[in-house]
């Protein structure tokens, strides 16, 4: 038992976790290349094409993924912004530094496809629906947090009022979400039912899925590439980086 | 208790030997709403069913100006570091310095809404909703805006970060402060949007003081 706790905390010092994150990013992009072209293939070749909407519906393939993401992204950033400030670990400030961007581009590529889809099927590029409404503000919180991790300059400070910003974020999520709810069907202005065919083809349901696994991947791979550069450039100070290979030649 | 009675009256007198500070916030919001009609044209009908909107976004606009103020002097001159070390929670002096920002900075908003509604020609029974809606939701603003105040002090170009960081986590209350005005005007009632108005106040009376002491701690170090 306490052989396992002396494990998992052993990889919460950069200088073992940078190594085993050099050591993972390979597996991860590799997958999230597989998963991509199984994925595409599906969603290109395999798919039925839409009764009602043509081809295309196919943009969904990398919509739904995409707001899958930003959201998931930033629950996964605010659990590692608490634990660092509870465990006070320097690894999850990184974390979840490391996250946002990718959280951020994954909510803009949403907003972007969502756009795109919505101009031939609504005939509009943008209408004020509640998860429209709700996946911009989220961007809005996502460039908050990187803004304010930016404008400190002491690496520790930024961490941790990041992570307070994160976590009353995540707190007012819900409340935004729903009170955008609220508000959208009071006004009932532009309510277009988002709501897809009750019947979704099995196949589009599995492209949907393995798009959605390579997105996961490709995030990972991403956030620890990310995190090993904000590693180095923290740690440059300490011996371990002068001794690493790539840092010597 | 007499601490919190303390640093309200402390923060009330200086407010008002500066009085400037203040008085340019509260003309920043007649401004920006006497624009607006201005911009869109004088037909009552539109007016009447802007104003809501037109002053609450403007309330929150001028709530912004005076959020930086609120602990950036008293960083400055050490102050506040003093209110850290003092044996009283600094939660507790907290909760004082936002309640005194409210009094200076809500109050008059809540106060002269009601002289602009008319600007919109908003009838009696909806200034009531306004300024009750009002009532409950700039305390609301005051208490998110000091999470971020605390967050962005003495960071470079605060002022903007602020706004960045707080204007998103207002929605909620825009939504449903703008929203009671407008439910009682199209004859739905705005008892639904006012007790959820109430319920956000109550919870962050709850959670933004030790947010907010939380941030303050992290800038302090």
């Amino acid at each position: 038992m306490s052989n396992r706790i002396i494990n998992w905390f052993k990889f919460a010092s950069p200088q073992s976790f940078y190594p085993l994150a050099g050591k993972m990013i390979p597996w991860f992009w590799a997958l999230a290349v597989a998963f991509g072209i199984a994925g595409l293939w599906i969603s290109f070749f395999v798919a039925p094409t839409d009764a009602q909407q043509g081809e295309g519906y196919r943009i969904i393939f990398v919509h739904v993924p995409a707001s899958w993401m930003s959201m998931f992204i930033y629950l996964i950033m605010a659990a590692w912004a608490g634990l660092g400030l509870a465990l006070k670990t320097r690894l999850s400030g990184m974390m979840a530094q490391a996250l946002a961007p990718t959280g951020a581009l994954m909510a803009l590529l949403s907003l972007w496809t969502g756009a795109l889809w919505g101009k031939p099927m609504w005939g509009t590029w943008w209408v004020w629906d509640a998860r429209l409404t709700s996946e911009l503000i989220l961007f809005f919180l996502y460039i908050g947090f990187i803004a304010l991790q930016a404008a400190i300059d002491d690496p520790r400070r930024a961490d941790k009022a990041g992570a307070i910003l994160a976590l009353v974020g995540v707190v007012n999520i819900p409340i935004i979400y729903f009170s955008v709810k609220w508000w959208n069907t009071l006004h009932q202005g532009a309510s277009v039912s988002l709501t897809k065919s009750p019947s979704m083809a099995q196949t589009m349901l599995w492209g949907m899925l393995i798009m959605a696994l390579a997105f996961w991947m490709y995030s990972i791979a991403v956030a620890l590439m990310r995190v090993r550069a904000i590693i180095l450039e923290r740690e440059s100070h300490s011996d371990w980086v002068k001794e690493l290979r790539e840092v010597k030649s | 208790m007499n601490a919190f009675a303390a640093i309200i009256r402390r923060d009330l007198l200086l407010a008002m030997r500066r009085k400037s500070e203040m008085l340019t916030a509260l003309f920043f919001f007649i401004i920006v709403v006497s624009l607006f009609p201005l911009g869109i044209g004088p037909e009552p009908m539109l007016l009447r069913k802007i104003a809501p909107g037109v002053l609450w976004v403007s309330a929150l606009l001028s709530t912004m100006l005076s959020l930086s103020r609120l602990f950036a002097t008293d960083h400055a001159d050490g102050t506040l570091e003093q209110l850290a070390l003092s044996p009283t929670p600094l939660g507790v002096l907290v909760a004082g310095k936002i309640v005194a920002h409210w009094l200076t900075s809500g109050l008059p908003l809540v106060l002269l809404a009601p002289m602009l509604g008319l600007q919109f020609d908003l009838d009696a029974s909806a200034l009531w909703i306004l300024i009750c809606a009002l009532l409950l939701g700039t305390p609301l603003l005051s208490l998110i805006g000091s999470i971020g105040a605390a967050l962005t002090l003495g960071v470079r170009g605060g002022g903007v970060l602020l706004s960045l960081l707080v204007l998103p986590l207002y929605i909620p209350a825009l939504i449903f402060g703008a929203g009671a005005v407008e439910a009682h005007v199209s004859g739905l009632g705005a008892g639904g949007h006012l007790s959820l108005l109430a319920a956000l106040l109550a919870l962050a009376v709850f959670f933004a003081p030790w947010a907010t002491t939380a941030a303050l701690r992290i800038s302090l170090e």
